[in-house]
């Protein structure tokens, strides 16, 4: 039964060729297939799920043909469900599933709800196809076709320029991030002569530290480029451009993971160089800074929510890079993460649905009485992101933080004091969003008079997810972190650390400065806030443009860029053009003066093939007397 | 008065030669006795059925090799793949030459006399279906094409030459639209065709000249007797060189290179569409099994040292088809350079002196075949009021109004250009890979460079088709009949399967690539 796995790739991959494919003779029941398509996957990836559980071995390897041959390098098409995998498959599907129920309404007023659906089942076919091959160039065209299901999705309605520009500028940071990962699958084959996972883990001892250090920098720039970390985040708060579920599903729940699930996989690799260690965590901490910070500053409901997103990765990611059994941990924030921020994002398409597609929380506020499921389902994602008892995150990332505090030495308290401050930070603009949402005076603008709660169809995935929001948390952090004990290099051994300061005061300041965050974000915007920003003190302005990340990639990159592409386009125009106009113009003119010597007459035909033998002859003879030798 | 021996003959082997010749006769004899109603299809049944009963014959001789009737007639693996190819080749020419429902009465003449399109034209159109005798005579090129390439002798090989020759001549003049062309392309054919074969026999003597001059020996134009006396040193190999630069002018000719093909573009603009299609595959593919079996069995033993001779005609022949197609207006006349030219890259297979140019060039020369074939069957298809619209001009816009055709010739014209996943790419490479191995780097140079420049002719039709507005001149595309959609559909698929998995016929080809001698 396990044997066959490949069709959670294949019913969503055929749902999608049937969606492109058929056009608009499947726009009345298009969507409901979209939607049927990763239904079946799920159920089908639960049936898997309890099949793995009852192997002794937990995990089954599938080749199903040889994609690649070139030489030594020989590639399968191979499938790989374990423990890693198989948590990732039912995260996919199911909140894919409830993400894409919802959409059925959302979407249900726009003229390409299936090529919409289209583009998210090839999305859903690609994410399971990442995460279920068994070597990294499946990984990698999984990682592709995410990428461009994600292009897609961003510029889906292409027709707004912002939409088409997000569009690209996620494709192009994302091709600097792929190319990292591409040549670091190439480093890999020229140094191990494979890419299967057995093969690289097994071999990755044999490495020089240098190398180790060179193939985890490119997989790390992969990871960053696709999970919007430092240096690459700038993609990701455009990416709201799209459909807010494609913001719910990709650039929240399930693609922007892709990193972390990246890191995680290659755990042999990154644990076999503590510079390398190092180096992640760091991107990680400066990450979830970062993005608390400008989170705190911005005004969009669902940047905010992006920026957190980005944040939130950087914890995942700071899991990953402390290793050991962080690495568990930071899949158990990951999952959680992805039922509340879907939550949170779908809430935030609710209100924009009976707001008019206002996204400016300076003009909400008082929702909570008009859409009372939204308001109190994004309550719960609310309290779970910001880590309060008993809620999800609690449970999810407390433990990264107290396992930052673990390190050795000054670390422990450089990273684990970053993770602390995020927690109040994330207190603070998280209660700042939802404040300035659902509660105070009403800032709404003039041609709204009631606004109405969504109907059931997006309803019902909002309280499913609220419910995963509550108490995902606590059964994924004791569960997760012993089930991916099978997995190579997860969860295993423990390294244990006195951690610098006592668990209990972890705990105990953890929640005290959430707690200090939030009240305080209450405090100041209880009573609603002005309905355009104020000019305000550097760090809210440099917070307000991004921390000035735009401007530096801008000065850094696009003008040397835009100057070289002139230079090159000149350099085309003239030189290459002109050679080859050049000698497309001798090619023509000698055509036309050819052209001239068929004449049509027998006679000059006769004399030419004349000339032609006498040439022919007088060769053949000078050859035998040796002239031409 | 000495007894006349009688050479003992293989019927067996013989038979796809003497099935082609006995039903041309037999087509003769329809002619005369067959009613006017009846002869189109019955002519037709006998020539494919003839054809095909010639192809059975050669796939069950396939394990021959062996020469008979006196040593004329070799019939081992070349003569057999290429009598093969000619043979399916020829009969999706005769698919296209059988067509009576693209135009009432066919493509060929009543009666030579009588306008197009005049009600006494139309009433013989309708009586008997145009002329009939189209068909002894193509069976008649067939066999003398089986000959050709099976011929083992020097006269045995000159007879085939005008055995398949003459009915081409004649062909060439039945067109039954645009027929002072047709008329002058065939009188231009005709007298071209005698000139070079004098060179041909002249030859001939020259290499007996040079056989009788070596004492010792018998004289004799058969290839053993040849081969023999080219390595034997103590002959004076002037009359040998001599004759073989006749020779090859002869048989360079019939293959369309460079200085010899000026009769092409003309020919194949004036022969009715059909009959350009069949020279284009087959006479090709029977010219270059001559040169073939002529350089590799009776002058392999002078080593190949008119290599540069040959190749620099290869290059010119290149060079000239690709850098004329590019101002053509005439869409017969581009694929008439684009023929040009790739006899250019076939020779570059011929100067291969291994068995993988050998079975290379063999290769290409039927994935030629298919995709011109092909392409000229879409030439008969897009036509106006009067007749096949040729011009260039007339086919902007062609994809609008006809997108499947358009998409079809596009994909032939893609084919021609070498664009991998067709024909043209796998035949180029079977054909470019055992030059460089031979050291004939030059020669693939060049191949690339006129490729190059030859994609551009072929690269400005498909622009033509798809991006230019149709105008009120766009001809429409007649609906083919069984007969040209049968011929099409074997050809774009052959240039499609060769493209994709060209591995069987390759392995048929090295399988096959051995003389006997």
């Amino acid at each position: 039964m396990l044997g066959s796995v490949w069709l959670l790739v294949a019913i969503p991959l055929v749902s999608a060729a049937i969606l492109l494919l058929l056009g608009r003779r499947a726009d009345r029941w298009g969507h409901w297939l979209g939607v049927g398509a990763i239904g079946a996957a799920f159920v089908l990836g639960l049936t898997y799920f309890f099949q793995l559980r009852g192997l002794e071995n937990k995990q089954v390897q599938l080749s199903l043909w040889q994609f690649i041959t070139a030489g030594d390098l020989k590639v399968d098409f191979g499938l790989l469900f374990d423990p890693l995998a198989a948590v990732f498959v039912l995260l996919i599907t199911g909140v894919g599933f409830l993400i894409h129920l919802y959409a059925v309404e959302y979407m249900a007023h726009d003229e390409g709800r299936r090529r919409f659906f289209g583009y998210f089942n090839l999305f859903v076919a690609a994410m399971l196809l990442l995460v279920l091959g068994n070597n990294y160039v499946m990984l990698y065209f999984g990682w592709e076709g995410v990428g461009l299901a994600s292009y897609l999705l961003i510029s889906f309605w292409y027709g707004r320029p912002s939409a088409a520009t997000a569009g690209k500028k996620a494709f192009l940071m994302n091709r600097v991030g792929d190319a990292g990962l591409a040549i670091g699958i190439f480093v890999l084959f020229a140094q191990l002569g494979s890419t299967q996972y057995e093969d690289v883990f097994n071999g990755v001892g044999a490495l020089s530290q240098t190398t180790v250090l060179l193939l985890g920098l490119l997989l790390l720039l992969g990871a960053a480029g696709k999970s919007g970390q430092f240096p690459l985040q700038a993609w990701l708060p455009d990416a709201m451009e799209g459909p807010t579920p494609v913001s719910a599903l990709i650039h929240a729940a399930t693609m922007v993971t892709a990193g972390v699930y990246l890191i995680a996989r290659s755990n042999p690799i990154f644990s076999a160089n503590t510079t390398l260690q190092l180096v992640v965590v760091s991107v990680g901490a400066i990450t979830l800074l970062m993005g608390c910070l400008i989170g705190a500053a911005k005004d969009d409901i669902k940047r905010v929510l992006a920026w957190s997103t980005v944040s939130q990765i950087g914890y995942m990611f700071l899991g990953v890079g402390l290793g050991g059994g962080a690495y568990a941990l930071a899949i158990v924030h990951l999952l959680a993460h992805g039922f509340f921020k879907a939550n949170m994002f779908l809430g935030a398409g609710s209100v924009m649905h009976g707001m008019h597609d206002q996204v400016d929380i300076r003009r909400f506020g008082g929702l909570s009485k008009y859409m009372k499921v939204t308001w109190l389902t994004f309550m719960m994602g609310w309290l779970a992101i910001i880590g309060m008892f008993p809620f999800s995150g609690f449970f999810s990332k407390e433990p990264i933080i107290g396992a930052a505090f673990e390190r050795e030495g000054w670390t422990a308290w450089l990273f684990g004091g970053a993770a602390l401050l995020g927690a109040g930070l994330t207190a603070f603009y998280m209660t700042r969003l939802f404040v300035l949402t659902f509660h105070g005076p009403k800032r709404w603008t003039e041609d709204i008079e009631h606004p109405h709660e969504s109907p059931r169809l997006m309803t019902i995935p909002l309280i499913l997810l609220a419910i995963g929001s509550v108490g995902a948390g606590f059964l994924l952090s004791t569960s997760v972190p012993d089930w991916l004990t099978a997995t190579a290099g997860l969860g295993g051994e423990h390294v244990e650390h006195e951690p610098v300061l006592a668990h209990w005061l972890i705990t105990t300041l953890s929640l005290l400065i959430t707690v200090l965050g939030a009240g305080l974000a209450w405090f100041l915007f209880r009573d609603g806030t002005a309905t355009e920003p104020h000019p305000a003190g550097v760090l809210v302005t440099a917070a307000r443009r991004n921390l000035y990340t735009d401007a530096f990639n801008e000065a850094v990159f696009e003008k040397p860029g835009i100057f070289l592409t002139r230079a090159l386009v000149f350099l085309d125009n003239r030189g290459v053009d002109g050679l080859v106009n050049g000698l497309a113009a001798a090619v023509g003119g000698g055509s036309g003066r050819l052209r001239r010597l068929q004449t049509g007459f027998v006679r000059s035909y006769a004399t030419s093939i004349l000339a032609g033998a006498l040439l022919v002859v007088a060769a053949f003879l000078a050859v035998q007397a040796g002239w031409l030798a | 008065m000495t007894e006349l021996k009688l050479p003992s003959l293989d019927y067996a082997a013989l038979a796809p030669i003497l099935i082609m010749l006995g039903a041309a006769l037999v087509g003769v004899l329809v002619e005369a006795f067959v009613p006017r109603r009846l002869r189109n299809g019955v002519q037709l049944a006998l020539a494919l059925l003839a054809v095909l009963a010639a192809l059975t014959m050669v796939i069950l001789n396939a394990d021959d090799r062996l020469l008979t009737a006196g040593q004329a007639i070799a019939v081992d693996g070349p003569t057999l793949f290429l009598q093969g190819a000619i043979l399916i080749l020829a009969t999706m020419a005769l698919l296209l030459i059988g067509e009576r429902s693209v135009e009432r009465g066919g493509a060929f003449v009543a009666h030579a006399a009588v306008t197009a399109e005049s009600p006494e034209d139309r009433r013989q159109a309708e009586g008997g279906g145009g002329t009939t005798e189209v068909y002894p005579l193509a069976t008649f090129a067939i066999g003398g094409m089986l000959i050709f390439v099976a011929a083992n002798d020097l006269l045995t090989m000159f007879i085939a030459l005008e055995v398949f020759s003459l009915p081409l001549y004649l062909l060439c003049a039945l067109a039954r639209r645009r027929r002072l062309l047709s008329q002058e392309a065939a009188m231009k054919y005709f007298l071209l065709g005698a000139y070079a074969s004098a060179f041909f026999l002249f030859g001939v003597a020259l290499v007996y000249g040079f056989t009788s001059g070596i004492p010792g020996r018998t004289a004799g134009v058969d290839f053993a007797t040849i081969h023999a006396a080219v390595a034997d040193s103590s002959a004076s190999p002037t009359l040998l060189y001599a004759g073989m630069a006749l020779l090859a002018i002869g048989l360079l000719f019939k293959a369309a290179a460079a200085p010899f093909h000026v009769w092409t573009p003309d020919v194949y603009q004036g022969a009715p569409t059909p009959v350009t299609g069949f020279m284009a595959a087959c006479t090709k593919v029977a010219a270059f099994g001559a040169l073939l079996r002529v350089f590799h069995v009776a002058f392999a033993g002078a080593a190949w040292d008119f290599t540069p001779v040959l190749g620099s005609v290869a290059v010119l022949t290149m060079l000239v088809g690709a850098v004329l197609a590019v101002t053509q207006t005439d869409i017969k006349r581009l694929l008439a350079y684009s023929s040009i030219a790739n006899a250019g890259y076939l020779l570059v297979g011929v100067l291969a002196p291994s068995k993988d140019g050998l079975s290379g060039t063999m290769f290409y020369l039927v994935a030629y075949g298919f995709s011109v074939i092909a392409a000229f069957a879409v030439v008969t298809l897009v036509r106006d009021a009067d007749g096949e619209a040729t011009h260039l001009s007339r086919w902007a816009g062609l994809g609008r109004r006809s997108p499947f055709f358009a998409a079809i010739f596009t994909f032939i014209l893609l084919a021609f250009a070498g664009i991998p996943l067709t024909s043209g790419f796998t035949s180029k490479f079977a054909i470019f890979a055992p030059a460089l191995d031979a050291n004939q780097a030059w020669l693939v140079i060049a191949g690339v460079l006129t490729s190059m420049v030859l994609a551009f002719p072929y690269l400005r039709v498909v622009v033509m088709m798809w991006l230019s507005e149709p105008g009120d001149a766009t001809p429409t595309v007649t609906v083919p009949g069984a007969l040209t959609s049968a011929a099409l559909v074997i050809g774009v698929l052959a240039t499609l399967v060769l493209g994709v998995a060209p591995a069987p016929l390759l392995d048929l080809a090295t399988g096959a690539a051995e003389f006997v001698r």
